[in-house]
């Protein structure tokens, strides 16, 4: 990474840099405006601000009516973000590990099974899961949702881990063996270490697209007490009574800071799921 | 530990890679497994130490059966060609892994550790990572590895092949020199017939998963059961001539040689065979002189390497103390030592 971003000799950066620049400043300009909306007033008609304030933020500490608590919203999506990325990693950190080593009877069957269900749009499935979450009582939980957003979501991270563990070489654990380790020491202290880099990647891809969630809960748990970010920014422009679009912009700023504070410290890693390798 | 391997065979789904192989292994004996690219060699290896389950036949160690134990309860130490160091770890927690999965006290490790890093010199580097070491260094490290918890039997997958002649020829000493020290039971499979003969007690020669002789290194050079064997083992290797059998004597087809052996008493005038000459009987001090045309000189420094055609097409090899009188293109008038001679049948069986 440190190489590429060096500045290479054999052309000159300016001109790719000004390119770059015009063509990404209408982007820029977009995301200036919003959030300089956010804090100020201006004229109707006017793109020029003319006055400072806060009351679009005021959703932080006062309860909008007919809203949850905002805190209590943010916390539900957190919440449903860290056990979509617990579940997913675990499971298939274990299930890529099955695939890619053991000799299970009908591997190819369980590998086409998992390609099938990655490739399957998954939107189509929504009401039988509706029905099938209503009948056994998770509808509108958290953990009803979970479970499915994590078991969308499994195929893609287990078809990547399996990827992933089969760069590591064989000799390692033979080696392991030998050394009188069972098999699963070797694949937690031999085995995993070495993928810890797409680990790393998989836990972010899976908590930005927890997330960012938002048909899988506003379908199957749109209540107050369960509501996740997505959802409540949704029911602001959905509700024609009192429309509010400074207070919209505001919650979606609110909404993409964890993104963006995530996108900042962790791109390397992220990086690593797109690039294939194991490079860290 | 004795390691016998009785009527063991491997095959993988219809492939089969070894069939019906007794091997056995004297108590601190170090045996090379030599053989050609795809025999079976590492796939014998991996069988002993129990990473591949046998398709039939018994494995023992001493007189205990383990073709059912699994790896773990072997207490086999393996170097694995590639050396398989663990990269996510430091030198001394690589040599000290099998005694941390049993679950040894820090102390006892630690202490273990410095004493066979000692041992194979390398207690500068403990606090490295693999790839932070030169290829000697690393196959250090994963001798000291496989020697920590005192094995029975010590398994060596070409230990020597990633590294440069020099550190080739310092670890090949290094590693008899542990091997008799330690007096562990060892395999060493290696395709350089050089290391073999060098570091072992003995030499199985293996061709297309079979042994094909067993000996110890001198009987195997002077002694070769086929012609595979000889052609296997001397540097410069052995070169063949093609004839029949006419009155007790070796003829090419020309006529052009006759080598009157006393191996070919009763075998009927027409036999199709083939005659071994290793380089070093033919030149200077032989019995039977032979005329051909030098059409390749080489100097190794103290000795000369010659490929000399003879008028029916065939070649010998000739190996001399250097001169410098002789060139590519030069007729020459050399001899054969008959006496050395290694005469084979049709279907490679030494007469
Ligand atoms: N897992 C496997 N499945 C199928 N065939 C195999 C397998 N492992 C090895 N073989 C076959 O068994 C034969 C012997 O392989 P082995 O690795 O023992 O050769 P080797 O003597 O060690 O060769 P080399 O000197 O190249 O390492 C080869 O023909 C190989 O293709
Ligand atoms: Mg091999």
């Amino acid at each position: 990474m440190s190489e590429q971003s060096k500045v290479s000799a054999n052309f000159s950066s300016l001109p790719v840099i000004l390119l770059l620049g015009l063509v990404s400043l209408p982007l820029v300009l977009m995301y200036a405006y919003l959030l300089l909306d956010t804090v100020s007033n201006s004229e109707a008609g006017s793109l020029i601000p003319s006055e400072f304030t806060l009351e679009h933020w005021s959703f932080l500490w006062q309860m909008k009516p007919g809203k949850p608590n905002i805190w209590l919203v943010t916390l539900n999506t957190f919440i449903f973000a860290s056990c979509i990325t617990a579940v997913i990693l675990i499971v298939s950190s274990m299930a890529g590990y099955v695939l890619s080593r053991l000799n299970l009877p009908a591997r190819g069957f369980f590998l086409a099974g998992v390609m099938v269900l990655h490739a399957f749009p998954s939107v189509t499935l929504i009401i039988a899961i509706f029905i099938v979450l209503q009948y056994i009582g998770l509808y509108n939980s958290l953990v009803g949702v979970i479970l499915v957003k994590s078991a969308i979501d499994l195929p893609l991270g287990i078809w990547l881990m399996k990827g992933f563990y089969d760069t590591v070489p064989w000799e390692i654990e033979m080696a392991g063996i030998v050394d009188g380790a069972s098999r699963f020491a070797v694949w937690r202290r031999l085995v995993l270490p070495q993928i810890k880099p797409a680990i790393m990647a998989l836990g972010l891809f899976s908590f930005l697209t927890g997330w960012s969630e938002f048909i899988l809960p506003q379908v199957l748990a749109p209540g107050a007490h369960v509501q996740v970010l997505s959802v409540y920014l949704a029911s602001l422009i959905a509700d024609d009574n009192n429309f509010d679009f400074a207070t919209f912009k505001a919650v979606g700023v609110f909404y993409v800071i964890p993104v963006l504070i995530l996108y900042v410290f962790f791109q390397k890693h992220l990086m690593n799921i797109y690039g294939g390798g194991t490079k860290g | 530990m004795r390691i016998l391997l009785d009527k063991f065979s491997k095959s993988f789904g219809a492939t089969k890679v070894i069939e019906d192989m007794d091997l056995n292994v004297g108590s601190g004996e170090m045996l090379a497994l030599l053989g050609p690219s795809g025999c079976g060699k590492s796939t014998t290896l991996f069988a002993i130490c129990g990473i591949h389950r046998p398709t039939s036949g018994r494995i023992l160690f001493g007189n205990r059966d383990v073709t059912s134990l699994s790896s773990q309860e072997r207490n086999v130490g393996v170097v694995f060609q590639s050396y398989a160091l663990y990269p996510h770890m430091t030198v001394a927690e690589n040599i000290g892994f099998p005694l941390t999965v049993r679950r040894m006290t820090a102390a006892e490790i630690n202490k273990r550790v410095a004493e066979i890093a000692a041992l194979v010199h390398i207690d500068n580097l403990l606090d490295r990572k693999p790839s932070q070491l030169s290829g000697g260094q690393q196959q250090r490290v994963a001798l000291a590895r496989a020697l920590i918890r005192r094995p029975d039997v010590l398994l060596l997958d070409e230990p020597l092949a990633n590294l440069d002649a020099k550190l080739r020829l310092e670890m090949r000493s290094e590693i008899r020199r542990l091997q008799k020290e330690t007096g562990i039971t060892a395999i060493l499979v290696t395709h350089d017939q050089v290391e073999a003969m060098s570091m072992c007690d003995r030499i199985a020669i293996m061709k297309a998963g079979e042994i094909v002789q067993i000996a110890t290194p001198s009987e195997m050079y002077n002694d070769p059961r086929t012609a595979f064997v000889a052609g296997f083992l001397g540097n410069p290797p052995i070169s063949f001539l093609t004839g029949r059998a006419k009155q007790g004597a070796f003829a090419l087809d020309d006529g052009g040689l006759k080598l009157p052996l006393a191996a070919l008493s009763g075998i009927p005038d027409g036999t199709a065979l083939t005659l071994g000459i290793r380089p070093e009987h033919f030149g200077i001090g032989g019995d039977v002189p032979v005329e051909g045309k030098v059409t390749f000189a080489e100097t190794q420094g103290r000795e000369n390497l010659y490929d000399v055609v003879l008028p029916d097409g065939s070649a010998l090899r000739s190996i001399q103390p250097a001169r410098s009188d002789v060139k590519p293109g030069d007729s020459v008038r050399w001899s054969l030592d008959s006496k050395a001679a290694l005469v084979f049948g049709e279907d490679g069986r030494r007469l």
